[in-house]
């Protein structure tokens, strides 16, 4: 891999001044324009994201939270305002600086999988590494590790279309994981999955945040946006709330407190 | 309280003590714990309306215990409450009546209102998830009805999402 700075990054990187959030953001805002019509997806989002936050983004479908998530991981290029990642202003990369800066750093994950059909479990797991300079048997270890990890081992071999959805969306969780990323970026990861599977998934979102790594994550699901540190809810294509997920006082009689049964 | 003692003594006669344990036993944690007084008083009034029947039974070592059993009556008054549909939970029309007031008043903004209303949600939300990883997997009752409550709230929260978009 080319040392020098890949086109559009901007050199020397520019050095966030004051702040060591992961991610921040400043007047973010995506528009698209097609055939004369004009849609104002993100209008002005400051958010912060500091290492290790497992965040939660919610709001009404149209509220512009997908596409928030798109132009964060560099999937669709932001019409105005700055992202910064890791100190270093981002909005500015070429396709090209995305991808490179999305192999060291930005791990995604989707309701649908998005897995490579043609290739095996095992390769889709590799190949983001393979991308990111890793050898042949780095990547391999990584892989192993990763599917044994979420009980996975025995898939390696298969194609994806083999999988049940819990097992596509582990095999996806594992490729966003291959590099490590210290931000991991899910849009509704159990939008498609059963409860167990659901249980399944946020298990291993979880040992992801305890490993350190913050998660940006759309979801529709209270139950896992109940589990992240903090939920911001979008409406419109701006930020309406941004509130810590407070725990209630633990009271001693247990389901009994939160449930009330009447006969 | 009443159905489910005529329940438990249409399957045999009890006494008001084993009547509070079966409760227990059956519905696990997930029972607001059955008050003993409360269990007797309300025998004491199914009787008076004709549903059960007691009659002392001598104990050596011990006062007598009072041991109730179903009447026709309150066969039939049980066929009747099961037989009828139950109604579903009710939305929460206080909130909604906060939301649509509050701001007419000069209050609060319905915005402010909505975000400390699904603040609360997920707060609740956070405790059931926690309750569901403590409860053991074998109480069924428990489970069944932690994952209903978590159905609902989830239900509260989608509903929240609709006002927002048309009330705001």
């Amino acid at each position: 891999m080319s040392r020098s700075a890949p086109k559009g990054l901007p050199w020397p990187p520019e050095r966030s001044a004051e702040s060591s959030a992961l991610l921040r953001t400043s007047k973010l805002v995506k528009v698209y324009r097609a055939d004369g019509v004009t849609v104002e997806a993100v209008r002005g989002v400051d958010i912060e994201i500091a290492i290790g936050e497992f965040v939660a983004i919610m709001g009404p479908s149209g509220s512009g939270k997908s596409t928030l998530l798109h132009v964060l991981g560099g999937l669709e290029p932001a019409t105005s305002g700055e992202i910064w990642l890791r100190g270093q202003r981002v909005d500015g990369l070429s396709t090209a600086g995305w991808a490179i800066l999305r192999r060291r750093h930005v791990g995604f994950v989707f309701q649908f999988f998005n897995l490579l059909s043609n290739m095996t479990v095992a390769d889709n797991v590799e190949l983001p590494a393979l991308l990111a300079g890793a050898t042949p048997r780095q990547a391999r270890r990584r892989r192993e590790e990763l599917l044994a990890e979420l009980g996975i081992a025995d898939k390696a071999g298969a194609a994806p279309a083999r999988l049940s959805g819990g097992e596509q969306q582990r095999v996806a969780l594992a490729r966003a994981l291959a590099n490590e990323p210290s931000l991991l970026l899910a849009d509704e990861p159990t939008g498609n999955l059963d409860s167990s599977n659901t249980r399944d998934v946020l298990r291993l979102l979880r040992r992801a945040h305890a490993s350190g790594q913050a998660i940006l994550m759309v979801t529709h699901d209270a139950r896992v946006a109940s589990l992240a540190d903090r939920v911001i809810n979008l409406f419109d294509g701006m930020v309406a709330d941004d509130a810590k997920v407070v725990p209630l006082p633990r009271g001693v009689n247990g389901v009994r407190d939160v449930l009330e049964l009447r006969g | 309280m009443r159905q489910p003692l005529l329940a438990l003594l249409a399957k045999e006669p009890a006494h008001g003590y084993e009547l509070k344990l079966a409760l227990e036993q059956i519905f696990g944690q997930a029972y607001p714990s059955p008050n003993i007084g409360q269990i007797y008083v309300t025998l004491k009034r199914l009787e008076q309306d004709g549903l059960v029947r007691s009659q002392d039974v001598e104990q050596t070592t011990r006062p007598n215990k009072r041991v109730y059993e179903l009447t026709p009556a309150g066969r039939d008054a049980l066929s009747a409450w099961v037989d009828e549909p139950t109604d579903g939970p009710r939305i929460r029309d206080e909130f909604f009546i906060k939301l649509v007031l509050a701001p007419m008043a000069g209050l609060a903004d319905r915005m402010a209102l909505m975000n400390s209303q699904r603040r609360h949600y997920l707060s609740l939300m956070r405790r059931l998830t926690e309750l569901q990883a403590e409860t053991d997997p074998a109480d069924t009752p428990a489970r069944l009805l932690i994952e209903g409550a978590v159905l609902h709230l989830q239900a509260d929260l989608d509903w929240l999402e609709r006002c927002q978009e048309e009330l705001v």
